[in-house]
């Protein structure tokens, strides 16, 4: 099925607080739900669709968080869908959004993801153990301690091994984040960093540093998709989905590629259903989970060949105004904003301010009408989910 | 040599004689009997046919380091792997060494069995 011009994102709002002593989870999700609608033009009775994953309040008692959330939203649905896979989720419900208003399933759908984990002291080993101590791998892998940043590492080492990559290079992409992040007066970290800057932060995991990891931080962020009717009779330049692609990479019983993400697969698919190729992008926001992430991604989406990633991003590759991609022009994952440890969100939030002209002038893209937003769920040197959007301004 | 004691690990019906076997020093793999491949996690059902026509098979314990990452700041430090054994799969497992900085990519390595909290034993692979 074509997406384009199937729906719209109409509406699109990010949290500012990056620190929520004063909210709980469950009004996070209220705020930026009312941010999004109000963004829209859209008020609260008109979504007969909502779309969440496992960050809404009460996802750890199985089944009833959805359902919850919805009743403290208090709305009232036709359609509901909390398809989750981590970070990746919300691109996913952007996609899933627009087959529903397609399939006459609703009209408006709302996307709310939130999160609190500076807060709530969040421990990445007790939350890693939480997690997986049920899942079918864990007796073979908790054993030996994967904490998300050594299993990334893993991913960065395994690249330089292949194929040269440099730490110096890695640490661009966290300078190009920076760069855009001292233009974010929300960003958690404005300050601008040099390449020497981020080989002098202490190691966290071999061969990442501290400033190739992204932020821990609260908030969140929330879309709103609507049927073609409802889009035309708002205010708001129309944004489409026009290619879609979604992912469950894994580890295959021990034979795989730990470079190759499920990017590869959804590039593939979301190129494919666009009709358009990656040099037509104009900006992209990659998730950024670690500089890592961006590097791999860049390669297995198409944007540059296999091994050619850490050439692709050094001296200022992803810099908006200088480099050949502007990537992550709000300072991203990286500098901005992690709401949740889930990123996917914000990324997309991020290509519609770019489509829009919405973003800041320093790093607006002249006349942005092609953008992609790629999300990561899990980790990428084990179980993740990859998804793909690709997003068109029609004229 | 390794002062970390790793945390034991589940054990469930399906894999308990992997367990067993790690108690008496052998590292148990799982074949599907339908492609002849070999792979890891264990369990009873082939996750390249869904088929159940699979057998255990022991291991040589032989492998080389696939990838790596030692969390300096641990408490002890420690090593992270991926081991790609000689059998084909890669298995997650730690990389035990007085030297955690002379570990690389491509070297060969041996496993061992180290005591878990409860007394479980674990694969863990040392340089050889």
């Amino acid at each position: 099925m074509p997406l384009k011009g199937q729906a719209y994102i109409v509406g699109a709002y990010e949290h500012p607080t990056r620190h929520a002593l004063d909210r709980s989870l469950g009004q996070l999700h209220v705020d930026v739900a009312a941010g999004a609608l109000a963004d829209a033009g859209l008020s609260w009775a008109d979504v007969d669709g909502y779309f969440c994953a496992g960050d809404v309040p009460g996802w750890e008692a199985q089944g009833a968080g959805p359902l919850s959330m919805v009743e403290y939203l208090g709305l009232n649905l036709r359609h509901l869908d909390t398809t989750e896979s981590w970070g990746s989720a919300y691109l996913n419900h952007v996609a899933h959004a627009v087959q529903a208003i397609a399939a006459g399933k609703c009209r408006v759908a709302l996307i709310t993801q939130a999160g609190r984990p500076r807060a709530e002291k969040f421990s990445p080993e007790a939350s890693h153990r939480l997690q997986t101590q049920s899942a079918a791998e864990s007796p073979f892998e908790a054993p030996y301690g994967p904490v998300v940043t050594n299993v990334y590492g893993m991913c960065a080492q395994r690249h330089m091994y292949e194929h040269g990559t440099t730490a110096e290079q890695l640490a661009w992409i966290k300078v190009a984040a920076s760069h855009h992040a001292q233009h974010n007066p929300h960003a958690m970290l404005r300050q601008q960093v040099t390449v020497q800057d981020v080989l002098d932060s202490p190691i966290v995991a071999t061969p990442l540093h501290r400033l190739d990891c992204c932020v821990i931080s609260d908030g969140g962020g929330a879309l709103v998709v609507a049927h073609p009717e409802v889009a035309r009779s708002l205010k708001r330049p129309l944004v489409t989905p026009i290619g879609a692609g979604f992912a469950v990479k894994h580890l295959n019983g021990g034979h795989f590629d730990i470079l190759a993400s499920g990017g590869v697969q959804t590039g593939r698919e979301a190129f494919a259903q666009a009709g358009v190729r990656p040099a037509d992008i104009q900006y992209a926001s990659l998730y950024d989970s670690f500089t890592i992430t961006v590097l791999m991604q860049l390669e297995n989406l198409g944007f540059c060949a296999p091994g050619e990633g850490g050439r692709f991003v050094a001296d200022g590759g992803l810099i908006s105004g200088i480099g050949r991609l502007p990537v992550n022009t709000d300072g991203g994952g990286l500098c901005s904003n992690h709401p949740g440890n889930r990123g996917g969100m914000t990324k997309v939030i991020e290509a519609v301010r770019q489509l829009r002209g919405e973003a800041h002038p320093q790093v607006q893209v002249p006349d942005c009408r092609l953008a992609l937003a790629h999300g990561t769920g899990g980790q990428l040197g084990a179980r993740h989910g990859s998804a793909t959007l690709i997003l068109e301004r029609e004229a | 040599m390794q002062d970390r004691i790793p945390p034991s690990p589940q054990i469930w019906p399906e894999t308990a004689a992997y367990w067993d076997a790690a108690n008496e020093g052998r590292l148990l793999l799982r074949r599907c009997l339908d492609t002849g491949r070999a792979y890891h996690y264990p369990r009873p059902h082939s996750p390249f046919t869904g088929s159940g026509n699979t057998e255990w098979m022991q291991a040589s314990g032989k492998g080389t380091v696939y990838s790596l990452s030692v969390l300096p700041r641990a408490q002890p430090p420690y090593c992270i792997a991926y081991v790609e054994l000689a059998e084909g799969p890669i298995m997650l497992s730690n990389l035990l060494t007085e030297d955690l900085a002379s570990l690389r990519i491509g070297q060969p390595v041996q496993v061992c069995f180290v005591a878990s909290a409860s007394g479980q034993m674990v694969p863990m692979f040392e340089p050889c």
